[in-house]
């Protein structure tokens, strides 16, 4: 036995073990959804998909949860996780606009303003701005940018105009979009700069040539031409962006709310959470069974939304890849 | 110095277009794309000297060497050597588990391959589990490892209850996040292997396997030692895993009598849990604590981040594809 293993391997068998081993991640993949959809499913059972809607207090319902015990009543499993849904989608889609039009400036910056000299150091902070934990992003967030909002931007009038509905603390939809941002960004400028660099010279020669500035010429040409690029980019970045849940926990303030817009400035100091920070903040409570199947439901809204993600992210690069094996 | 150049560095020969003559809105975007490029800077250059200002204020010997301590006074509450080590043992226990998965699926799929559909099945299951939150993983191995079967490898409870949560499955799940990335490196480096060299070890009479492994393998070794670096700092840096299968808790705690699969079997926390449960938003007892070990993590984080750099200057990687490389 120990001969046969020693000899070099016939080909065929080689084969088969790797094939086996890389067939591991789809069976993987699959446990994953079937797994998490299990736990969810008595939610499902006495909610249907009610439980996607906002018709109840999310905040009493998951109180309810956390004190029940094995065998709890069929009501205590009423769910209503709109405001969470709601809040992941509000803090992704901000991050993510504000974000992208940030990376179009930086991929330019990048690619075709800075000198050398600059570029050299601006590519490494890009990778380490996507590197650093979001633990430590939170932690700055919830020690420097939440007592700062709450000191020196939430004046008393604003927080006296929402008194009666929620208390303002300085975390909330502000800093929790304005640091996801920088946590997405450099996602998105990686994509973004390396679809830049495929675009031939040429083009941007012929667009100058033609009379155009250089930075005319970048916007028309190459901006035009990376299109599948930049949206593939806001894809993938958006599904980063709804995933966080470290970072949000820390500094949105920790509240079942939804941040109303008509609210005017203080929408952005409102508190909420999000389907992600939502188990982070109630892990502790996974013994109660109402409760884990709840956050099991929110996990699996989260694998569909990636899922999802993946499956538009491929679609949409799929122009570019053709028009590359072109040119 | 005009503000335009070339890709390439070189300033453009012949008469330059000056931003002067532009049109106004051509150089307010001119003005954003330099002010975004220096931002982005400044706000790296703040995190990193906000934290080393206060880390180091508060960090000493002590704190880095001393075990932590359960107590209402920071004065008493210990160091965090427990959540250093338990940090370096997930990497480990990650990495371990990451490598040998993620390397032979490259393999499989760039220099087997077929069926072509199952090769392209495999590759976006991998971008799949890439884009999955951490917290769901997380969600997802506590449900799995729960079950009885997988009792010896979990912390029990004395009545024989399995948490599913112990050093060894939160490294487990943690490998999942090193394998994007080390999957990612070793495919790339494979395909640019050029084909004469597979087709002078084939014409030599040697198998694809023997070909992988004397030839491939070694010649793509840097590659995959940049994606493990890359998968390392993923590791170290996740908090929702340890915090939900490892326990999060502030020491090492061992679980039955056998010396390495005790502490295996136990729980521990990280150096991320104990910046979430120092800062405000967990127990929130020791802000300076958790800047100091939020301080050393960044320490770690900015080493990974050099070496990667370093093997990526060996190979001479252009700017943009290096930037790609463990961005996305």
């Amino acid at each position: 036995m120990r001969e046969r293993l020693r000899k070099p391997w016939p080909d065929h068998r080689a084969e088969r073990m790797l094939g086996a081993v890389s067939l591991l991640f789809a069976v993987f993949v699959l446990a994953m959804i079937v797994f998490v959809a299990v736990r969810a499913v008595p939610i499902f059972h006495y909610d249907g998909l009610s439980w996607l809607t906002g018709s109840g207090n999310l905040e009493n319902q998951v109180s309810t949860m956390t004190n029940a015990s094995v065998g709890a009543r069929p009501s205590t499993y009423a769910l209503s996780a709109w405001p969470i849904i709601y809040g992941t989608v509000i803090t992704s889609v901000i991050a993510v606009a504000v974000g992208l039009v940030i990376a179009i400036l930086a991929s330019v910056y990048i690619v075709e303003l800075a000198p050398e000299r600059l570029r050299r150091v601006t590519v490494p902070v890009v990778r380490l701005l996507a590197s650093v934990p979001s633990v430590i992003y939170g932690l700055i967030g919830v020690l420097v940018l939440v007592p700062f909002f709450n000191e020196h931007l939430i004046t008393t009038g604003q927080q006296e105009s929402v008194d009666n509905v929620v208390q303002l603390t300085g975390g909330g939809l502000g800093v929790a979009s304005l640091i996801l941002t920088i946590m997405i960004t450099p996602i998105m400028i990686a994509l973004i700069c390396e679809a830049l660099i495929t675009v031939p010279v040429s083009w941007k020669e012929g667009a100058v040539a033609l009379g155009l500035n250089p930075l005319r010429a970048i916007r028309s040409v190459h901006l035009r031409a990376i299109r599948p690029a930049i949206v593939a980019a806001a894809v993938l970045a958006s599904a980063r962006a709804v995933g966080e849940a470290i970072m949000i926990s820390m500094v949105s303030g920790g509240k079942f709310f939804s941040p109303k817009p008509i609210d005017g400035l203080v929408f952005f100091y409102e508190p909420l959470r999000t389907l992600a920070s939502t188990i982070v903040d109630f892990h502790e409570g996974l013994a109660s069974p109402p409760l884990r199947a709840s956050l099991y439901a929110f996990a699996l809204l989260l694998l569909f939304a990636a899922l999802f993600f993946s499956v538009a992210g491929y679609l949409i690069k799929l122009p570019l890849r053709r028009y590359q094996t072109r040119g | 110095m005009s503000t335009y150049a070339q890709p390439d560095g070189t300033l453009k020969g012949g008469r330059r277009s000056s931003p002067r003559s532009w049109r106004w809105s051509d150089r307010i975007v001119l003005v954003l794309a330099w002010a975004v490029g220096i931002l982005l800077c400044a706000i790296a250059a703040g995190i990193v000297v906000y934290l080393a200002v206060q880390g180091i204020r508060y960090l000493s010997p002590t704190l880095v060497f001393s075990r932590p301590q359960t107590s209402a006074s920071q004065a008493g509450s210990g160091g965090f050597l427990d959540p250093l080590l338990g940090t370096c043992m997930l990497a480990l226990i990650g990495t371990a588990v990451a490598v040998p998965l993620a390397v032979c699926a490259a393999l499989w799929i760039v220099e087997y391959g077929r069926p072509s559909w199952l090769a392209r099945v495999v590759e976006s299951t991998i971008e799949v589990i890439a884009g999955t939150p951490d917290i769901v993983i997380a969600l997802f191995g506590l449900s799995v490892f729960e079950l009885g079967v997988f009792a010896p490898l979990s912390f029990t409870s004395e009545k024989g209850g399995v948490f599913g949560q112990s050093l060894v499955i939160a490294g487990i799940m943690m490998s999942l996040l090193a394998i994007p990335p080390i999957f990612a490196a070793s495919r790339d480096g494979l395909q640019q292997v050029p084909v004469h060299l597979r087709e002078a070890a084939f014409a030599l009479g040697k198998t694809r396997i023997t070909t992988i492994r004397r030839v491939l393998l070694p010649r793509v070794r840097s590659n995959i030692s940049t994606g493990v670096t890359l998968g390392i700092s993923r590791i170290i840096g996740d908090t929702a895993i340890v915090l939900l299968l490892a326990g999060g808790t502030l020491r090492i705690e061992t679980q039955g009598g056998v010396p390495v699969l005790n502490v295996l079997r136990g729980t521990t926390g990280s150096l991320t849990t104990y910046v979430y449960e120092n800062s405000p938003a967990g127990e929130g007892g020791a802000p300076q604590k958790a800047y100091a070990a939020a301080f050393v993590l960044l320490m770690f984080v900015l080493v990974l981040n050099l070496t990667v750099e370093r093997i990526g200057r060996r190979d001479a990687a252009n700017s943009g594809a290096a930037l790609t490389q463990g961005v996305v």
